[in-house]
């Protein structure tokens, strides 16, 4: 492997980091759309995410990412490797974010919200001035927790030809016949990464415990 | 459109044969990660540091990386090491080494949470070491984990899509194989992503029917 392997690789990084940050800057508000749409009780929508959500965790994103790829094109939507792959990350994101959201929601104390309500407080400033910074916090590392789980999926974008690290480590272990070498630099690539996410993630969850400690 | 479904209809032995593959590879690597994360937790717990350092460092390293990697490097790196595997031992090795990180913790967890009563119990009527955890802490750390391992379960069946790309013949690359085989994405992916759904909906359905038993135990 010679250092211009190591540097294809290192290209294909910035193709998983900008495809993993375009996915949970989208994905994070849609959830909490979703997730404000299901607690709303939004009639017929609320329904409908409820359904939306429940499949798509159930759906693993190698099959999603097929289906769109080759499916939209096939109904009139011509869709090319990296927007089917960016599709894909944030429809499955925003339904495991929608989750995190709705129990933040669900557990937000009622007689706050009731408080506001008998000040006079509107619905709209209700949600962003009480409820949504408290629910923001409680909601946090469960929020980074789902975005390791994120970057841990995003391999599976090299399946419709994104070259992303995993898909420059097998180009590269095949034409050497070693690929033994580039996936470990893979690995040096994708472990320190995950490593941090989680460990803010158990800093955030320590942080916030002893928040509510105090409390 | 409807015409697709059908041709997805004709091709159903297809799909079926990567359905009964899916359950199977998810049921086999449920097993065998559950069994083995049993083990490595007691040594997740240990007092000796060594154990517990070694333990850890493996779970910690399982959980930061991505599972497809793990797969590639078990079927299409080993090799470089002298250790050949076929698709099928390959595709379970991966899937249950990966989950038995994961499992290991999910029970080191629920231990934590256990009360202290029962297990000082078991070792005053004289239960020692492996027959104390398997006898007195296991059962009820099985039935209060039920809900975490039911959704790692969920988890090991959409892991199972990616042995697709090392060419095992499960549900998605039953899928994949119908739609090169007539040109129908949407209705044979569509059809896969419905299975996988009613696979994951069956697991909920058994973790809240173990919720009920053990509500009725307590």
């Amino acid at each position: 492997m010679s250092a211009a392997d190591i540097v294809a690789i290192l290209q294909g990084a910035v193709t998983t980091a900008s495809l993993s940050c375009i996915a949970i800057v989208l994905g994070l508000p849609l959830g909490l759309l979703l997730a404000i749409t299901r607690w709303a009780r939004v009639p017929g929508l609320a329904q409908v995410v409820m359904v939306y959500v429940s499949v798509l965790r159930a759906t693993p994103l190698v099959t999603l990412l097929l289906l769109l790829y080759f499916a939209l094109p096939n109904i009139g939507m011509p869709i090319g490797a990296v927007s089917a792959a960016i599709l894909a990350l944030v429809m499955n994101t925003s339904a495991f974010n929608c989750e995190v959201w709705r129990a933040g929601l669900m557990d937000f104390p009622k007689d706050q919200y009731e408080a506001a309500q008998a000040v006079g407080m509107r619905s709209l400033p209700r949600l962003r001035r009480i409820v949504l910074p408290q629910v923001f916090r409680v909601s946090l590392p469960g929020l980074v927790n789902e975005m390791s789980l994120l970057i841990k999926v995003t391999p599976v974008l090299a399946v419709v030809g994104v070259v992303d690290v995993t898909r420059a480590a097998v180009r590269i272990g095949a034409e050497t016949y070693e690929p033994l070498p580039p996936f470990l630099v893979a690995l040096a690539i994708y472990m320190p990464i995950v490593y941090a996410i989680v460990a803010l993630q158990r800093l955030m969850e320590r942080r916030l415990a002893r928040a509510q400690a105090a409390e | 459109m409807i015409r697709d479904f059908l041709v997805v209809w004709r091709e159903r032995g297809l799909l079926i044969d990567g359905l009964e593959n899916t359950i199977v590879l998810s049921l086999v690597a449920t097993t065998a990660a559950l069994s083995l994360g049993a083990l490595l937790c007691p040594m997740l717990m240990s007092a000796r540091a060594s154990a517990r350092l070694a333990a850890a460092a493996f779970v910690d390293a399982m959980r930061c990386i991505p599972f497809l990697l793990f797969a590639y490097i078990v079927y299409y790196g080993l090799p470089s090491l002298g250790i050949n595997l076929d698709n099928w031992r390959a595709g379970l090795a991966a899937l249950t080494l990966y989950n038995t990180a994961y499992m290991a913790e999910i029970l080191r967890g629920a231990w934590a949470a256990q009360p202290r009563e029962p297990i000082d119990a078991g070792y005053a009527f004289g239960f020692t070491g492996l027959r104390h955890f398997r006898r007195i802490v296991l059962p009820p750390l099985l039935l209060s984990a039920a809900p975490v391992v039911g959704n790692q379960v969920i988890q090991i069946i959409k892991d199972s899509a990616f042995l697709t790309v090392i060419a095992l013949p499960e549900l998605t690359h039953a899928a994949s194989s119908i739609q090169s085989r007539h040109y129908i994405p949407f209705a044979a992916f569509i059809t896969a992503v419905l299975l996988y759904w009613m696979l994951c909906l069956t697991v909920e359905a058994c973790v809240a029917s173990i919720g009920r038993l053990a509500e009725a135990r307590r």
